[in-house]
């Protein structure tokens, strides 16, 4: 699973209201090179949420991005390249192969295996 | 790429070992399977360069048709383990990236619209009623440009009108009619392969 992917998930158990962003634990990352797409980086950008990715991507070993919020005119402007080229490899070129996601709320943890998080619920929490 | 080459690619990926009936498993077919990522791309424009969910995704055939078109993240959700193993086996074979994740698809919240399309290949609800249903309320809730889905023929007005009444759809169009083909998968099959008449949909989510 890649953080493009984190930043979307919360937890859903019934009862939660602040389930998001869920706390990773990574035990292995991969890195796997993609081919850079600035246009789809722009684009991803604005529905990000920046301050869960820069916590995320820290789990994962990966401290460049900026703590703060780029504001959205850097992003447009073709000239800072070097911030988007960062913003693109935590998205998309980072993965946890094994590790947990957990709950903010509750501390309930989702196990990742295999790069795939298991978010399923127990009977107790739907 | 071509619509042939998409089909051929397709064709060869594997699909459920052992099926699941509760889950309604059925594959979807290399035929149907591309023409609807192709329609997606190339009549709206909704795959390449988008962040493309598959609901369902099962063996994972319409996230793979995504990724060979180009989507720039696809992210496949299911409930079933086995099929997502499959599913990151088809993925490593066809060298894409598709992010899986396990999950109860209709118990599933997003961060709000944050995938641009979703495409899926619902349980047509024929052994859990309202299946279908659930899972094209999760979907609109998630996308925010379009929703491409597989249903029944003999639904069409019931699906639309949910859609429009119940879904927030700004438009729910079926672009096509097909035939589903059934092979003889589980034992209360008669039959030795029946086809079912569905429809492709696309719907558009109105903007939360």
């Amino acid at each position: 699973m890649r953080l493009i992917t984190h930043n979307m998930l919360s937890c859903n158990i019934k009862g939660v209201t602040n389930g998001f962003p869920l706390k990773v634990e990574a035990e292995k990352v991969i890195e796997k090179e993609i081919d850079f797409n600035p246009d789809f980086l722009r684009h991803m950008f604005a529905k990000i949420e920046w301050k869960a990715l820069v916590e995320a991507a820290r789990s994962l070993g990966y401290a460049e991005l900026p703590e703060d919020s780029p504001d959205a005119t850097v992003i447009e402007s073709a000239a800072d390249e070097s911030l988007l080229k960062k913003l693109h490899h935590a998205l998309l070129e980072l993965h946890l192969e094994e590790g947990a996601l957990v709950c903010p709320e509750t501390g309930r943890k989702f196990p990742v295996n295999k790069g795939i998080p298991n978010m399923l619920l127990h009977e107790d929490e739907v | 790429m071509k619509l042939k080459q998409l089909e051929g690619l397709l064709g060869d990926l594997q699909q459920f070992s052992n099926p699941k009936v509760e889950l309604e498993q059925y594959p979807t077919g290399p035929h149907i399977a591309s023409r609807m990522l192709f329609t997606a791309e190339n009549s709206y424009g909704d795959i390449t360069d988008k962040v493309v969910a598959d609901f369902g995704c099962g063996c994972g055939t319409l996230s793979a048709a995504a990724s060979l078109l180009d989507a720039s993240c696809v992210i496949g959700f299911d409930i079933d383990p086995q099929s997502l193993e499959t599913a990151t086996l088809n993925a490593e074979e066809l060298e894409v990236e598709i992010d899986f994740v396990q999950c109860d698809v209709t118990k599933l919240e997003l961060k709000g619209q944050v995938v641009d399309t979703v495409v899926m290949n619902p349980p047509f609800g024929t052994r859990k009623k309202g299946a279908d249903m659930e899972f094209l309320s999760a979907a609109m809730k998630v996308a925010s440009q379009a929703v491409y889905s597989l249903h029944k023929t003999s639904t069409r007005e019931h699906i639309k009108r949910a859609a429009l009444r119940d879904f927030n759809a700004k438009s729910a169009e079926v672009i096509c009619e097909l035939r589903y083909d059934l092979p003889k998968l589980y034992k209360f099959h008669k039959r030795k392969e029946v086809d079912i008449a569905v429809d492709l949909w696309r719907f558009e989510p109105r903007q939360n």
